[in-house]
This record gives structure tokens, sequence and C-alpha cells, in this order.
């Protein structure tokens, strides 16, 4: 190569000057939102402003590479509708009138508001709520619990916190840690680690990473290892253009995962494909593994997932035979009743073909230098015993006290405290960084019809989204990630995020948990400043960071060593003994853990609880399988719907149906469609498609449109597209993880004037929504038991001692 | 060397069409709605007869594409090359690319000024 990039350009300092403009060399994450955290170099001017953004060359984890999310950044963050200033409510909820106010005006009505409320109901009235995979996600918890003293901090009405709490919940009983597909990024040398070898096979399953970036995982890495030799298995509904570059693609019905997963297993132990000396010497219960595959014929698995029988021996072959052989997961897993035993299942595949912690195959992935920063839902410190007892849901299921370290107040339960006030009343919601109505809540209109209800509500956000109009009594401005100083520990390596500009009032997350946390809680929580909080934080990990948050920001990343097999070493249990962290000190196909819970100890399939077979009278009128959620280029979830490049990208909300599907209901490119099912309707724009099956409708989420009237009844139309109006709550798997998000029915007819002159954000905000019979969750907690002896497995349980891991998430 | 002595490599058989290249230069360049200085074409996805798929995305550069004249002289490779995320493009002499053809199939070699 004869033209090289300039040095003097692309330095490997943490700021310089070119011209009259700053250069900021950092790592962006979120807002907007994002699950990674790339290099960037962003460049300002005399007046702090963000004119320009790349990519860090120098950052191994990007390579230089951005997404068109970063690369549109000066257009988001400078956005003339960006929240400036606090504003309170002005006139009726919804009806889009404010007065503008200061921070601590703000701050006094919140402190005003929280202590009437812990006075006269108990601080567990009061609920914090985030969005998925946000660089606010170790901070909402801090304000929930060290700020409201409650113990009631959850995911944006997220049903089943069907969103990698699963996998990670049972990964962590199963195997004691959760896994990712090794792509070399534990280490700045990346492919060129001599000790580094390229997967042979990638299995791709329940998401499209070259789009979704799921989970502290850069999509494209995939792309570059197929670059370098990997091959594709891919699980997906739909023809993407991974599953076109395939080697197999498995075009399944969605929902029935664990029933291929099984089928291969069969296969895998029949034909003598597994790795017999992993098995012996590191899995527990292989047995009787095997017995539950052994029902699991492939001719069997056919019916039920639509994958012929072929294709499943194809790829059941080609897995087991490769070395190694890397499993990419996804959110799909999750969105399902049967997501607990489908994700155990998987990594039950994974560890009998002996792909655990070797180069190129599943990497123990725990974050940074032990620092818990991720998705640490912890800091049970600053709450006594008795109100971390009160957390709605914890006895919901066993499992999901037992996962307490990532233990959010279950969505389902908070849902129904507010329509019944039972257990308690909730009298306060904070939701920071999550737009629930749009995006996260399942049966968005009936959690609209809820939150009407709660006495006080503040959002605090980056834009005035349909939930800061519909419910807020307090918007609070929140800082992009270009203007806040704050880090990134989730996986590796630590990075650092270094403010470089400013916007108006808007606060970053780190001032606003400062100035809340003190506000309301000055003896109990110290850090006075973001700087503070940040040294503070750095030093709260299990290993000794050596070096001071200043010095992050100056080293951008830092690595720490992180070795292969490491549960040969002696590098994964507490006890410092070899094996993986659970109770056998082996990975547990079959579970002690669920076992000792009271839950099925082994995979097991579970029919979706709508579908063609499991409510054949209902199909009649729905015959379609809804899915939903498949991911753009161009949003993250509910975001960026108001950058015009953006819409000019993606102008509206797309539904793929197949052509002879389209074609019997006279329906064609563009055309709007209606969308429904027993629990309302939404209209999306026809893209019809090969890539879905002519039995499968997929659809997108996240759709509002900013464009259109803040007031009630339009709500930015809101809830016109919005896939959430067919989807539902309290429909949960049995351990009370994962929800059916991906796994619904539904009818389609072509958009007429006659059958459009009611849309559904009018429906449900003048009309009273949609008529339809609610579901609830079971009445008594499924189980009640929790043997102590798992004590020392857990990662955070509720009183835990200090011994016990509340960190490596 | 002038801008004249360059190309741009795409190895097409890996573009995901995830638009960075698109937007990178609607950004690089302030170009309005509707104006673009590379474009992603697609082809497929369609069954072959041997049951495997067709699907390629392929950049096309447009005539308002100047190979970023001016990131070049700062020393900066043009922007759709520096963040490509599939990384399938180069900049170079055309000596230098046309290298690497014999070991990439599914690439081309733009002449672009």
């Amino acid at each position: 190569m004869t033209f090289k990039e300039s040095s003097d350009r692309y330095r490997k300092d943490w700021r310089w000057h070119e011209g009259d403009l700053t250069v900021t060399r950092t790592c962006h994450w979120s807002a907007p939102g994002c699950h990674d955290s790339c290099g960037v170099l962003l460049y300002t001017d005399k007046d702090d402003k963000l004119v320009k953004i790349e990519g860090d060359p120098n950052s191994p984890y990007n390579h230089g590479t951005l997404c068109m999310r970063c690369l549109n950044m000066v257009e988001a963050v400078n956005h003339p509708e960006r929240l400036k200033y606090p504003m309170k409510r002005a006139g009726e909820r919804g009806e889009d009138k404010w007065e503008r106010i200061s921070w601590d005006e703000a701050l006094d009505i919140i402190e005003e508001n929280v202590r009437r409320i812990q006075k006269e109901y108990g601080p567990e009235s009061i609920v914090g709520m985030m969005g998925t995979g946000r660089n606010c996600n170790w901070l909402v918890p801090l304000i929930t619990y060290a700020g409201f003293g409650s113990p009631n901090f959850g995911l944006g009405f997220l049903s089943g916190d069907s969103c990698m709490l699963p996998r990670t919940a049972i990964a962590f009983a199963v195997a004691g840690d959760l896994t990712i597909l090794d792509a070399a990024q534990f280490r700045p040398e990346r492919y060129d680690d001599p000790e580094y070898v390229v997967p042979e096979v990638i299995f791709i399953i329940g998401n499209n990473p070259i789009k979704s970036n799921g989970d502290g995982f850069l999509g494209h890495w995939i792309v570059e290892l197929m670059q370098r030799g990997s091959k594709l298995i891919v699980v997906d509904p739909k023809l993407t253009w991974l599953a076109a570059k395939a080697e197999i693609w498995l075009q399944i019905r969605p929902g029935t995962d664990t029933a291929l997963i099984m089928s291969m297993m069969s296969v895998i132990i029949e034909e003598d494909l597994y790795d017999h000396e992993f098995v012996e010497k590191w899995c527990h219960g292989f047995d009787e593994l095997r017995e539950a595959c052994s029902h699991w014929t492939p001719e069997r698995a056919e019916a039920i997932t639509w994958v012929p029988k072929e294709k499943i021996v194809a790829a059941a072959r080609r897995y087991a035979k490769a070395h190694p052989a890397a499993v990419q997961w996804g959110v799909a897993t999750d969105m399902a009743v049967n997501g607990i035993p489908q994700a155990h299942a998987i990594i039950c595949m994974s560890a009998i073909c002996g792909n655990y912690e070797i180069p190129g195959g599943q990497r123990v992935a725990r974050d940074s230098y032990g620092l818990s920063l991720s998705y640490p839902f912890g800091y049970n410190e600053y709450i006594p015993p008795e109100m971390q007892e009160k957390r709605l849901g914890l006895n919901y299921s066993p499992l999901h006290r037992w996962a307490s370290g990532v233990a959010t107040a279950y969505g389902d339960v908070v849902l129904e405290a507010i329509e019944t006030d039972e257990p308690y009343p909730i009298k306060m919601m904070w939701f920071q960084s999550t737009n629930p109505i749009a995006n996260m809540a399942g049966e968005a209109p009936r959690v609209y019809e809820a939150l009407k209800k709660v006495e006080f509500v503040v959002v605090v956000d980056v834009f005035k989204t349909p939930t800061a109009v519909a419910f807020a009594d307090l918007v609070l401005p929140c800082a992009m990630s270009c203007e806040r100083n704050s880090i990134r520990g989730w996986y590796t390596p630590l990075r650092s995020i270094t403010k470089a500009a400013s916007y108006y009032e808007a606060k970053s997350d780190e001032d606003i948990a400062v100035a809340v946390c003190s506000r309301l809680n000055p003896e109990g929580f110290k850090p006075r400043t973001d700087m503070e909080l940040l040294q503070e934080a750095i030093e709260s990990g299990t290993e000794a960071v050596p070096f001071t948050y200043a010095e992050l920001q100056e080293g951008v990343q830092f690595w720490p060593p992180v070795e292969y097999h490491r549960h040969e070493k002696g590098m994964l249990r507490l006890d410092g003994e070899p094996g993986f962290n659970t109770p056998t000190g082996k990975i547990e196909l079959y579970s002690t853990v669920l076992e000792a819970l009271g839950d099925p100890p082994l995979p097991y399939y579970e029919e979706p609880r709508e579908s063609p077979y499991s409510t054949p009278e209902l199909a009649k009128e729905y015959p379609y399988v809804l899915t939903t959620g498949k991911r753009s280029y161009e949003f993250f979830h509910s975001e960026h719907r108001q950058q015009p490049t953006m819409r000019e990208f993606h102008p509206w909300p797309l539904v793929d149906i197949h052509p002879d599907t389209a074609q019997a209901h006279g329906i064609e490119e563009g055309d709007w469609v209606w969308i429904e099912n027993t629990r309302g309707r939404c209209r999306q724009k026809a893209h019809v498609t090969i890539e879905t099956d002519p039995r499968v409708i997929n659809a997108e989420h996240g759709w509002w449109f900013p464009e259109q009237d803040a007031a009630e009844p339009s709500l930015f139309g809101v809830f016109d597209s919005n896939i959430n109006n067919l989807t539902n709550q309290c429909q949960v798997g049995a351990t009370g993880y994962g929800a059916p998000y991906k796994n619904q029915i539904c009818k389609i007819y072509k958009c007429t004037e006659e059958n459009s002159k009611i849309m559904p954000s009018k429906q449900v905000t003048e009309l009273g929504g949609f008529t339809y019979e609610r579901q609830h969750l079971p009445e008594e907690a499924v189980h009640d038991h929790v043997d102590d002896s798992l004590d020392a497995y857990t990662f955070g349980r509720v009183n835990a001692d200090e011994q016990i891991r509340t960190d490596y998430f | 060397m002038s801008i004249k002595d360059y190309g741009l490599l795409i190895n097409y058989d890996f573009c995901t069409g995830c638009h960075t290249c698109e937007i990178a230069c609607k950004k690089e360049h302030d170009l309005p709605e509707g104006q673009w200085g590379i474009r992603v074409l697609q082809d497929g996805p369609r069954e072959k007869e041997d049951g495997t798929w067709e699907y390629t995305y392929m950049p096309l550069p447009t005539t308002l594409c100047d190979l970023c004249e001016e990131r070049v002289e700062e020393g900066r490779l043009p922007t759709c090359v520096h963040h490509c995320q599939a990384r399938v493009m180069q900049f170079d002499t055309y000596d230098e690319l046309a290298k690497q053809l014999p070991n990439m199939p599914r690439t081309v070699i733009y002449a672009v000024k």
C-alpha cells in the first residue's frame, strides 16, 4: 500500500488542535443509543459545538469504521428539537404545554414529591426505569436506590425482562458466566494475536448482528471473520444478507428455536460428533441431556420449526465437526416464553462440542478489571434488606430472585401494581432514556392507560418523546455522549467517554445522578461532581485498576490481560479451583441450580401460546405468524426518527410480506397495511419480498413520528404504527423470564379510507383503547423456596455477603 | 502524484449494504436531500438453480464523487473508505490496487477522476 493516512491527522493523543478546531479522541456510547462503544474523533469549534466526527483508526475495537448513526452525529447533536431546558407541565397531561424552569426549581419539585411519597407511601412507591443497552444503565439504578431509596428499578415495561437478562440469568446458572463469540475483541492485536484462531463456523441465531450490534458485539466483526474464512450457519425467519451468504440457512418459524437446537443435539449425540473429553471433564448431566434430546428427531423438529429435516441434520454435522465453532446469539432468544430453555439448549450445544474458552469459540465475557458498569442492577448497599425484599416481582420466580444481581423490578409486576395498587401503589415514575409506549412496552396501549394514573412522572431524555408528552410532569434535558464525561466498562477494553461539547442546559446522566442523589441523600451519597463519581466508579471493581479516571481519559482505551482456557487454570471460580463457577464446577447440561429452584433442570420446548398449533381456532381469524423488531441500520429502537437524513434513507415503517401473501390480499409494494390481532392493530407500509416465509409477517418496532402533532390525540402518531398494539404483557415463561414479542399471530389487510377513519393513536388516547380481555400473571408466586446452598454461585443475591459476585455482567 | 493516479477498489463480495459510505459521503460533502456521491445498488435476493442465493450490494460512485480530493491532500482517506464497516473499500494507486485482484474475487476497481 502506498497511500497511508497521516499520523499527524490521526494521533494517539487524546486531544489536539487542527486549525480552529479541537479534536477529542474518545469513545461513543449514548446518547444517541447503541450497544457498542466505538472509538471516535470529535471535532468541536471554539463554542464547544460539534462540527465533525470521524472513526478513530487507532482504536482496535472499530479500526476507524463507523455506522450511519455515528456518522450522522452532528445532525443528531445539533438538532433544533433537542430538549434544551428543564420544563414543567403547564397544561393537562397530553396537551403539550410546558413552562421553562431552572435546574434548581426542577430539583425542588423532585425533592418535594419524593419526600412526600416516601413519607405517605414508602420509597417503594417510586419506580425508576431505563431503556436498553445505553450508558445510563449503571446510573438509573443508582438514582433509584441511592436517591429515592426504592428497590424498584426496571426496564421500560419490557415484558418478561426479555432482553439479555434471560440469557444472562441462565448462563450464570448453568455455566457460571456469560459468553460471547470470540472475534479477537479481548486483545488489542485483534486478528493478529498469535493465539487467536478464526472460527471455522459461526452459528448465528436470534439476531442479525450487522444491523443489531447487540450486547457489546460489533456486528461487522462477523464480516471481518467471513473475509478470514469463517463459514456461517444462520437461523433466521428472514433471508437476511448474512442468511443469503450462509453455507446453511435455517428459515425457522419464530419462537421454535429450542426444538431446532434439541434436534441438532440429538443428531450430534446420536452420530457421536460431540467432544468426549470436554464432556467428561467439564460437563454435568450428559446422560440426562442425551435422554432429553433423544425425543427430538429431525422429523419431529421439522414439523414444529418448518425447517426441513435434511437441513437440521446438515447444520448439526457442520457445527459439530467445525473447530472452533462459535455461536452469535441475540435477543430473539429472550423474546419467547421458551427463552430460558432455549438459551440453556444453546449453551449445552456449545459445551458438548467443546467450544468453551478456546480461541475463536465461546469466550467467557467479563467486564474490564472486574468493574460493574454494564448492567449492574446492584447498588443494594444503598437500601436496607427489608426494603430490598419489597422489590416488585422478587418472589415471582426463584430464578429471578436468585439472579438478583441483575434483578429488576419486574415490568409485568410493576404494571399490575399500577393497575391494582397491589402489593402497594405506585405513585412516582422516573423514566431516563426510555420511551416505553413507543418501544419497549409490550401491549403499549395498556401501559399508556396505566401510566395516566401515576401521580408524579419525570422524564429524562434528549428529545421530547411521546412518553414525555403523555405523562411527564417534569422533563429534564439530557446530554449526549459527546457532552459527557463517562466510562465504558462493558467487556473490553475499558474506555473513556470524554466531554467535548455542550448543549444549552442539558446535563449528563452522571451530573443528573450526582444532582439528584446528593440532594435527596446527602449523607449516604458522597460524590459531588461527575469526576468524583467516575473516580469512585473506577475503584469499584474486584480488580485494582492501575490508573485514575483522568488517566483513563488520556489513555482512551485500556486492555486488561485476558487469557484463554481459564476454566483449566482456576481463573473462573471464586475459590480459585479449576472449573466453571457452578455448584458442580462444570457446565451444567442438567442444572443443579434450576433443580434447586424448582424449575425444569433440562432444556425443553414450549410452543408459543398463540400459534397455528396451540390456538388453531384463533388462527383461523389470525392465520399469520407475526414477528417483530427487525432491525434497521438507521435506527436504534425508537431513536433517530427526528433526524432528516435517517428518514431520507428510511421514511416509513416497513412490514415484510411474501409476494404470494401480498397478492392474496391485493397488497402491493408501498401500500399501507393494517396488521391486527385480538389486542389491537397498527399500520405499516408493505415491503413485498421473498425474504420472509409466506406464513410469516415481519414488522418493525419503535416507530413514532416527531414531525406530527405532539399533543393528543396525535401524540406524535405513536400508536398508529406501533407493533406493540399487538404484543402482550403478563404472558411470560415459567421462570418469569421471556415474553413472546417475536412470535405472535395476526391478520393483515390493506388500508382503505373507509377502514382508516379512526387511527390507533386516537383510539388509544381518546376512545379508551382497544377492547379485549387482558391477561394477568398467575396470582401466586410460581415457587417460593430457594435453596440457600446456592449462595456461593449467585451473582449478587439479596443480602449476599461480599464474597458473592455482583459484577461480571 | 495527482488524484487521477488513484482509484477506488471495492470487494463487493462482502459489501453488506450498511449505507455507511453513502452517509459518510453526504456528510463530508454536505449534500442535500436526494443527492449522493456514492450509491449502494442491490441485486437480489434471488434463488439460483443450485439452491444458493444471489444477494449482492454494489457501491457505485456518482458523478459527484471527487475521491475526497481535499481529504486526500490532508493525508486522510476518502471518507467512504475510512469508515466502511465491512472494510471492503481501498484507496490507492492503480498499480497497488491491481496487485490484490488475483486473491480477491468479486472485486472492482473504479477509475473515478
